[in-house]
């Protein structure tokens, strides 16, 4: 890994260029460290040995196992020593080999006395080294002495203890719990560093106890915390609490707001930013609580520290996203930026005033970015397009100076994400502003003409032909598009294509002359594009005359695949060449979300019991394979719908228990996943007992217990539930978890003979109207909605009552239909008092429902909703709209 | 959000990029081809900026860089996205400082190198397992030159501490202002 740098610096023989460790090797390194064993050590060549092991361990080389033992037992020696620097040496050393446990035995003794020396420098380092390689069992023994050290007078001894608790709280928290009492003493400690220390490790042993972490805070903002560290440390401590507690507490001031504005006045420049920035992320912050924060960030703008500017544009463009009108005042300061030499500034002030600009500053500013658009990294650029999208859809009149802006970057130099960026943004013009289309389109059309990006080619060649049919002069592309035909590769070439093809069929009179170019196209030496060409030439009809394309035609050739492509995938991937054709209505058309936790970082894995049981993978295909593989529901037909995991036990208890419903037309399938977490026993024969006395339609008709159920390793146990065909059912349903429990031996794995049947009570679990929806998605609502019979219409109004938030009830809704939110509606913006929201779906009986949800604010909290449904059988309008009335 | 500052790592690279003296305090590069990588990316990215006056700051990667370069030598300290620009800054003025008064203001690579005990005990001196110790200059700077004192030498920390930071009074005014 690590080049010797000897090899690097052999042509040049600069005299300046010289390194104490020129052509330094390994293998002689760890010779040199011979001298540890010498009876006579001589501290200063000990010394620099380390060094150069460190050095190298510092430039990636890395030891075997064999060489890191043999260095930390040559190291230990050297505690024999007196000498200050080479202990100081040792012990950074050990804790870079990070020791095995039974290494860490040789060194625990002479580390425990450097522990309790009356050298303070031994102590705290000792602590460290000790608290780092120790593994639980050491603790115990050292925990007096590290409690002693928690209050020991010098801050340096006092900062070690307090830092390596924090580290040991992830791994030990019982034992380091128990040090409370010390720690509050440190909290008052006069030396700021060790107040800091304290302070954090108080909160993470409290962390859970919200009343204990509200008292805290309560009790240290109307004291003074003197170390500017744990002054920010605080801060963030009360933003926490004044959140948690939002929620309870809606008159009045908000509680600990005064000690927010107080910290602005503090004299430490970090602790005023913090204290700012904790006031701009209040949840639903008024501008007057704002106006205070507001102002230091605005001085800190004209800092003439480069890192005060930063911290300051960023945090205001965060709030120009929620409160525009806030940060108008600092604008001119912005604008002044905009010529900073740092960069970064640059790009968030540019990005801040266009999100703060008026209409009237729009074109000032344009003139302004472009000039500096020529001299800023791609990544920058990406930020400031994306930052022009959003001013062109809030002032839809000023489009056109921004487009010409847009499309003249498009012209200039740029690398791949760049360029997607720009075209991006404007498809996204010409889909949401009529006027702007014709333009567009013709920009995009001069950028195909010399575009080096196959990809952009194809996807502009795809919006041309579902756009360019529907302007007042189609045939002005046409030239654009075949000119691809001649000039690209074949990808792009098949792209134009069809792209041709759709304007034949989209607009008539066209026709003709399209099938003269699609005809040229049957010599093309690349077989997709003859290929596309014949079918074009084939299925359009009509010899190339004037006539209309056949709707199915259109349908046929055009029309949107609604099937997930993953899912098309792995079923054409199961599929098996036979005399049965493919059917591409086997697909399952359920949209597959990832679980979430996968996504998480490694290292916090939850540790192996208090997980919940993890079940077989929760792909539709796997539980499809899962059923039909048991003979007793073999005859059920074609799966519908299986639920997520329903959790039916609390986390940690001795046995964890999540359901998944399966629906099929006429039947219910509970897969109860069940995880033994107690290592001393084995469960046998492990039924659920369903009480289904509250769900009248329902009958149980087979039962599929669970053989055996050894710790830790997770099973399942199914029960199959018959309820009139195609018809909605729900009720609730009762579980008791039933068993027989071996006692195991856990030394030697064995279980007893004789065993005990058992009972554990489950929670209930719930049928309900979204199991029978499937989440299917659409890619363009507008149309699939007026494509729908308005006849299918329903309408009504509801009254939501009280809610937390707009959001809240916009995801309550969605939850309780169970449907696909489309066009990222789900999401609604802070502080918003309206929301409108699209989902789409599939009932049962393969029925396609869309939803169109308007929610308004009415007076503080209440809620209402107009609730739109269109769906191609009335009757299933009436039921989603007895789902909402009902929830 | 994590509650406690956290620093993700400070480097010590020359002119060309290459590491004088690195440590890293958290997972996110878990081999050295990572982590050589990521240097590769900062150096390459602050290369042309001036960040001799003042400690410049850069964001990328969903992290926060502020650093400083001195003659050969550049110095870089690695928040989390969302930490406070202003405490990496306050780490990385104290690394910086605390480096000139070791080095006895001859800053440059030869000097670093042929001082490398003295820097890596500095680093160890700042950051405990990503937790900031100390960002003290003197303080910093006094921990570590009491132990390159000869053993016989009278063991009273704060004095020396203190002695030090006296004699180096001067020249840290000019480098705090």
């Amino acid at each position: 890994m690590a080049q010797p740098l000897v090899k690097k610096d052999d042509d040049r023989d600069d005299e300046a260029d010289y390194s104490p460790f020129l052509g330094i090797e390994k293998g002689a390194v760890l010779q040199e460290a011979r001298v540890f064993n010498d009876p006579q050590l001589d501290p200063r060549r000990c010394s620099q040995v380390i060094t150069k092991l460190l050095y190298l361990l510092n430039q990636g080389e890395t030891f075997t196992k064999v060489e890191a033992t043999e260095v930390f037992f040559a190291v230990t020696k050297l505690f024999q020593s007196k000498d200050i620097g080479l202990r100081r040496m040792v012990y950074v050393m050990i804790k870079e080999l990070s020791p095995s446990a039974d290494e860490v035995i040789i060194v625990t003794s002479s580390l425990m006395k450097d522990m309790t020396s009356k050298t303070d420098m031994y102590r705290a380092n000792a602590i460290r080294v000790l608290c780092r390689i120790t593994d639980g069992t050491l603790l115990t023994q050292i925990e007096r002495y590290l409690k002693q050290a928690i209050v020991d007078k010098n801050p340096v001894v006092a900062s070690a203890a307090l830092v390596s608790g924090i580290h040991l709280l992830q791994t030990n928290p019982e034992i380091v719990k128990r040090w409370s009492n010390e720690v509050q003493e440190a909290v008052q400690s006069r030396a700021a560093l060790v107040q800091f220390h304290a302070l954090a490790l108080l909160h993470q042993i409290r962390q859970n106890d919200r009343l204990a972490v509200n008292k805290l805070v309560s009790s240290l903002t109307k004291g003074s915390v003197r170390s500017p560290l744990a002054q920010c440390l605080l801060i963030r401590y009360t933003s926490q609490v004044i959140r948690e507690s939002a929620n309870n507490n809606q008159a009045g001031d908000r509680p600990f707001y005064d000690f927010l504005e107080g910290c602005l006045r503090h004299k430490a420049e970090m602790v005023i930013f913090e204290a700012a920035r904790a006031i701009t992320e209040l949840n639903g912050v008024t501008s007057r609580e704002l106006t205070p924060a507001i102002t230091v960030l605005q001085l800190f703008l004209s800092s003439s520290k480069p890192v005060l500017r930063f911290a300051a544009v960023r945090t205001l463009n965060k709030v120009a996203m929620t409160h525009p009108m806030a940060v108008t005042n600092c604008n001119i300061d912005m604008e002044s930026l905009i010529t900073d030499q740092n960069r970064s500034i640059a790009t968030l002030a540019i990005t801040t005033l266009l999100k703060t600009g008026n209409e009237s500053s729009v074109d000032r500013l344009m003139k302004q970015i472009t000039n500096f658009m020529s001299d800023i990294a791609d990544e920058f650029k990406i930020v400031v397009v994306e930052a022009i999208r959003s001013l062109c859809l809030k002032f839809p009149l000023k489009h056109r100076s921004l487009m010409n802006f847009l499309s003249n970057i498009l012209r200039e130099e740029g690398g791949f994400e760049y360029k997607k960026a720009i075209v991006d943004s404007i498809v996204i013009l010409i889909r949401d502003i009529p006027e702007a289309k014709e333009s567009g389109l013709l920009h995009l059309c001069e950028f195909i003409e010399d575009c080096e990006f196959t990809y952009l080619s194809t996807q502009i060649l795809h919006f041309l032909g579902i756009e360019g049919p529907k302007t007042s002069d189609p045939s002005k592309y046409i030239r654009y598009i075949y000119n691809r035909v001649h000039l690209e590769n074949a990808t792009v070439r098949a792209g134009a294509v069809s792209t041709l093809a759709k304007f034949g069929a989209m607009v008539d009179t066209l026709k003709p002359r399209v099938f003269v170019l699609l005809r040229r196209c049957l010599f093309d030496n690349d077989d997709e594009v003859r290929d596309r060409a014949t079918l074009y030439l084939n299925t359009l009809g009509g010899d190339g005359a004037v006539v209309e394309t056949g709707e199915d035609v259109k349908e046929f050739l055009f029309g949107s695949l609604d099937i997930p492509l993953v899912n098309l995938e792995n079923s054409l991937k199961n599929y098996e060449p036979s005399e049965e054709a493919f059917d591409i209505n086997s697909v399952p058309k359920e949209v597959k979300t990832q679980p979430l936790a996968e996504k998480k970082a490694p290292g916090k894995k939850p540790t192996g019991l208090g997980a919940p049981p993890a079940g077989p993978p929760s792909t539709v295909d796997a539980y499809e394979k899962l059923l039909s593989s048991i003979p007793e529901f073999a005859n059920f037909g074609k799966l519908f719908k299986s639920s997520a995991p329903v959790e039916l036990t609390e986390a940690e208890t001795e046995y964890a228990v999540n359901v998944v419903k399966h629906i099929f037309d006429g039947h219910v399938v509970f897969q109860y996943n069940c995880t033994n977490t107690i290592p001393e026993q084995l469960l046998e024969n492990v039924t659920v007992i369903v009480d289904a006395s509250e769900a009248e339609e329902f009958a149980e008709v087979a039962s599929k217990p669970l053989r055996s159920l050894p710790y830790d390793s997770p099973g399942q146990t199914f029960v199959a539930f018959e309820k009139p065909e195609g018809v909605p059912a729900i009720g609730k349903f009762s579980n008791m978890l039933r068993f027989i429990v071996k006692e195991v031996d856990p030394s030697t794995g064995e279980a007893e003979d004789d065993g005990v049947e058992d009972e554990y009570q489950l929670e209930e679990l719930e049928v309900v109207a979204a199991d029978y929806m499937l989440k299917v998605g659409v890619s363009n609502f507008r149309n699939a909605w007026e494509t729908m019979d308005a006849d299918c219409e329903r309408v009504d109004e509801y009254g939501l009552g009280p809610r937390e938030s707009l959001a809240e009830a916009v995801n309550a809704v969605i939850n309780l239909l169970g449907m696909q939110p489309c066009e990222g509606t789900e999401v609604v913006p802070n502080n918003s008092r309206s929301h409108t929201c699209l989902l789409s779906g599939v009932y049962i009986g393969n029925v396609k429902v869309l939803v169109r949800l308007q929610f308004g604010l009415d007076g503080p909290k209440d809620v209402a909703m107009k609730l739109a449904v269109r769906s191609e059988d009335e009757a299933v309008s009436d039921a989603i709209h007895e789902i909402v009335a009902s929830g | 959000m994590e509650l406690c500052p956290l620093i993700k790592n400070i480097l010590l690279l020359d002119s060309e990029g290459k590491r004088i003296a690195v440590k890293y305090y958290s997972d996110d590069w878990p081999t050295n081809s990572a982590k050589e990588a990521f240097e590769k990316a900062v150096f390459a990215k602050t290369q042309k900026t001036n960040a001799r006056t003042d400690a410049e700051i850069t964001m990328f990667d969903n992290y926060v860089v502020v650093y400083k370069f001195v003659q050969d030598l550049h110095f870089f300290v690695t928040g989390g996205e969302n930490e406070n620009e202003i405490i990496l800054a306050a780490v990385l003025q104290g690394f910086f400082d605390a480096v000139g008064l070791l080095l006895r203001g001859t800053v440059d690579k030869k000097e670093a190198l042929e001082n490398l005990d003295l820097i890596l005990l500095c680093l160890d001196e700042i950051v405990d397992g990503g937790i900031i110790l100390e960002t003290d200059a003197n303080v910093i700077a006094g921990k570590v030159a009491s132990h390159s004192m000869d053993a016989g030498a009278p063991l009273s920390e704060q004095t020396i501490t203190q002695a030090l930071a006296t004699a180096r009074e001067h020249l840290t005014r000019s480098l705090l202002k």
